[in-house]
């Protein structure tokens, strides 16, 4: 059997974060490339531009489980995510740009790899630094920093706390932006994203999870709002958000685990929907939630595994959605993460509700001494 | 290319009605981790939008930017909100807006700003926009019957607006184009459990019933009638164990030895919602054994997944675990 050419993988990664972060062309994807752009002389970049914080999440993580984070400069990339935060506390995809909870949790996510959320707490401040390191008790540190935030104007976590939830709507449900739109994603995004940061009572924890328990269906799935098509995307963000706030007890595991293992077809790979073609993504969001409601060995996991390494590209590195398609990020990484899930050797676990290693997720969520 | 297209070729810079604005280049940082390589026209378009919308100018041209900047990159969330503001500013005229989109829609279908607009314009327009939104979502749906947005789009007009009078006869061309179309199936439920001019499920219940047996007779191996025929019931297991066209369906499709994985996880299901299966359910099934192995011994629901463990190999785990949890009494 073919195996995981990890070394060509990342290769593969640090050129294309080197010329843009990422590429995406696929329908499957949340926001397939424009007609415009798929001409042969457009540019890649162009789409990219607003989304590259996503594509540094993908392909920063893809890195980590594979152990070779260090490669990449990491104060590079931290004061280029900072310098995507917006006034208001949200990150953009790109510098410049209007911030969109999409990239936030992108953003929280690339921050939390280098365990570097404190760069949320405060504003770097040399002076601060100084100053606190003299103060010996903690009260008095937080105090002087609630007051330096606060004296200064800085952008602290407590804009970014109240920007995520200002996104959540009378009925529970979340907006991606200040414009609206309302999406089962969003609520997923705001959960993760504030229970990262510790800051789950901002919002209406039980608004939210009533919300997500409107929109299962029939068959045991969730969808983007109540009475939506089932959706293997919609499910890892709704089976993620209620395993994130203890609320897995609302999902009829049996029946839901029934219709994900379903998913697979004859080729060992897995589909979103009945009918569709199987696709690598699929394998990150079916099995995470399989794992989630601990069903997953009601998949074939060898034939699975044989697909996602069908799906390499042997000599230049990648992974595509299909075998013999153009590799990108996106499905390099859910390649990976599909086979972490799997438990591949060498490949570093990934917590599938948190999509972050698991070693990062216990980093900050386990109680520190 | 039309007159207006060709137009649009004349760099902003060279046009004279832009001679009095100065473009506000991209700040990619001091020191750019990723330096972008942009099109000269895209970087154009962008750095005078940015000018007219850190200006504010909501004016005709700006509306024409807007238009030019989402032909060039229709993701970009920035511009359409902008266009938005500007809309509202001129008091422009919406219906020429639905045409607008609708041509961006055709080569980005499943680009989210899209939808989000034409949502923005379907709202304003109320009731008035019912019969353009279901026909415009319809073209959409012609072209991919399974696209995401469209069905969102689609349910939130008939929630919002209405407009339900003929959507389950939609639902039916549709299933009739592919009966292995899920979303269609989504939406006809969406349609029995939703539409105020049918009475809700239990109004609907029998003569769905029997549209889906039809269904399901022609296509067996087709999971999302099954799935829907067994939604129609909700929580009420107990009707629809006891519901003989349940039981009759599966022995039927049973007796076709093909095709048979759902009418056998349905029976399975039956009996462990308490349907007490006749001889006729066994022997069907003893039937469906290997060759070499003869009627068997044990309960119908243990042959039931045996059957499953051998037909179905990529889930035999789960068929495994399903017999370990068949109620203690099986036939
Ligand atoms: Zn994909």
């Amino acid at each position: 059997m073919v195996e995981l050419a990890a070394e060509k993988h990342v290769r593969y990664i640090i050129t294309v974060e080197k010329v843009s972060y990422s590429i995406r062309k696929l329908t499957c994807c949340p926001d397939p490339l424009p007609q415009y752009l798929q001409k042969k002389d457009a540019f890649e970049s162009v789409v990219m531009e607003h989304l590259r914080m996503n594509g540094a999440y993908w392909g920063l993580t893809t890195l980590d489980l594979l152990g070779k984070l260090h490669v990449v400069d990491q104060d590079e990339v931290i004061s280029w995510v900072m310098e995507c935060q917006h006034e208001s506390g949200g990150f953009a995809g790109n510098i410049g740009h209007d911030p969109h909870i999409l990239y936030t949790l992108s953003a929280v996510q690339v921050l939390a790899l280098f365990d570097k959320l404190n760069m949320l707490d405060i504003e770097k401040s040399v002076l601060e630094g100084q100053i606190s390191a003299f103060l010996v008790h903690d009260d008095l540190i937080l105090i002087h920093r609630a007051e330096k935030n606060y004296a200064l104007g800085l952008r602290s976590t407590l804009t970014l706390y109240s920007d995520i939830a200002s996104l959540q709507n009378e009925d529970g449900s979340f907006s991606g932006d200040m414009w609206g739109e309302v999406d089962t994603r969003f609520s997923y995004i705001a959960i993760c994203c504030l229970s990262l940061l510790h800051q789950l009572d901002k919002i209406d924890v039980e608004k939210a999870v009533n919300y997500i328990v409107r929109c299962k269906n029939l068959d045991g799935g969730f969808g983007a709002t109540p009475g939506g098509e089932s959706h293997a995307g919609q499910i890892f963000c709704c089976v993620g958000a209620l395993a994130i706030t203890g609320s897995l007890h609302h999902v009829d595991k049996d029946l839901l685990g029934w219709w994900l293992c379903e998913r697979q077809v004859k080729s060992g790979g897995l589909n979103g929907r009945p009918e569709k073609l199987p696709d690598v993504c699929y394998s990150w969001w079916v099995l995470s939630s399989l794992i989630m409601i601990d069903r997953v060995h009601w998949i074939d996991r060898e034939k699975l595994i044989k697909f996602i390494l069908d799906c390499q590209d042997l000599e230049q590195g990648g992974i595509s959605d299909r075998p013999d398609d153009a590799v990108d990020v996106f499905h390099t990484y859910f390649g990976v993460a599909g086979l972490s899930l799997l438990e591949y050797p060498g490949v570093k676990a990934i917590d599938p509700a948190y999509a972050l290693p698991v070693d990062v997720v216990n980093r900050i969520l386990l109680p520190h001494d | 290319m039309d007159s207006n297209e060709e137009e649009q070729k004349i760099p902003v810079s060279q046009r004279p009605e832009w001679a009095d604005v100065k473009p506000v280049p991209q700040d990619d940082g001091p020191r750019p981790v990723v330096p972008i390589a942009y099109t000269e026209e895209f970087r154009e378009t962008m750095d005078y939008f940015r000018a007219v919308y850190v200006s504010d100018e909501r004016s005709p041209r700006s509306l024409q930017l807007t238009s030019e900047a989402i032909h060039l990159n229709p993701g970009n969330y920035t511009v359409w909100h902008f266009r938005r503001a500007v809309l509202e500013a001129l008091n422009a005229d919406l219906h020429e807006e639905l045409d607008f989109v609708e041509n961006v829609a055709k080569e980005n279908s499943k680009n989210y700003q899209i939808w989000h607009h034409r949502r923005w314009l379907a709202e304003k327009l109320g009731t008035g926009a019912i019969v353009k939104e279901l026909e415009f979502t319809k073209n959409i749906l012609s072209l991919d019957a399974k696209n995401y947005h469209a069905w969102s789009h689609r349910q939130w007009v008939l929630k919002a607006l209405g407009g339900w009078e003929d959507e389950l006869e939609y639902c039916h061309q549709l299933l009739t184009d592919d009966v292995f179309n899920n979303s269609a199936w989504n939406q006809r439920y969406f349609v029995v459990t939703g539409s105020p001019l049918l009475g809700g499920l239990d109004a609907m219940r029998d003569s769905e019933v029997d549209y889906t047996i039809e269904a399901i007779i022609a296509h067996p191996e087709n999971e999302s009638p099954w799935r829907y025929l067994r939604g129609l019931y909700k929580q009420d297991m107990k009707t629809w164990a006891n519901d003989p066209r349940i039981s009759s369906l599966c022995l039927k499709v049973l007796s076709t030895k093909t095709r048979c994985i759902f009418a056998l996880s349905t029976l399975l299901d039956l009996i462990c919602s308490g349907f007490q299966p006749g001889p006729e359910f066994k022997a069907a099934v003893d039937d469906l054994q290997a060759s070499d192995t003869g009627p068997s011994d044990s309960g119908l629901g243990e042959t039931i997944c045996s059957v499953l463990e051998r037909i179905d190999p990529l889930r035999v785990n789960y068929w495994t675990w399903r017999k370990s949890h068949l109620p203690s009494v099986t036939v």
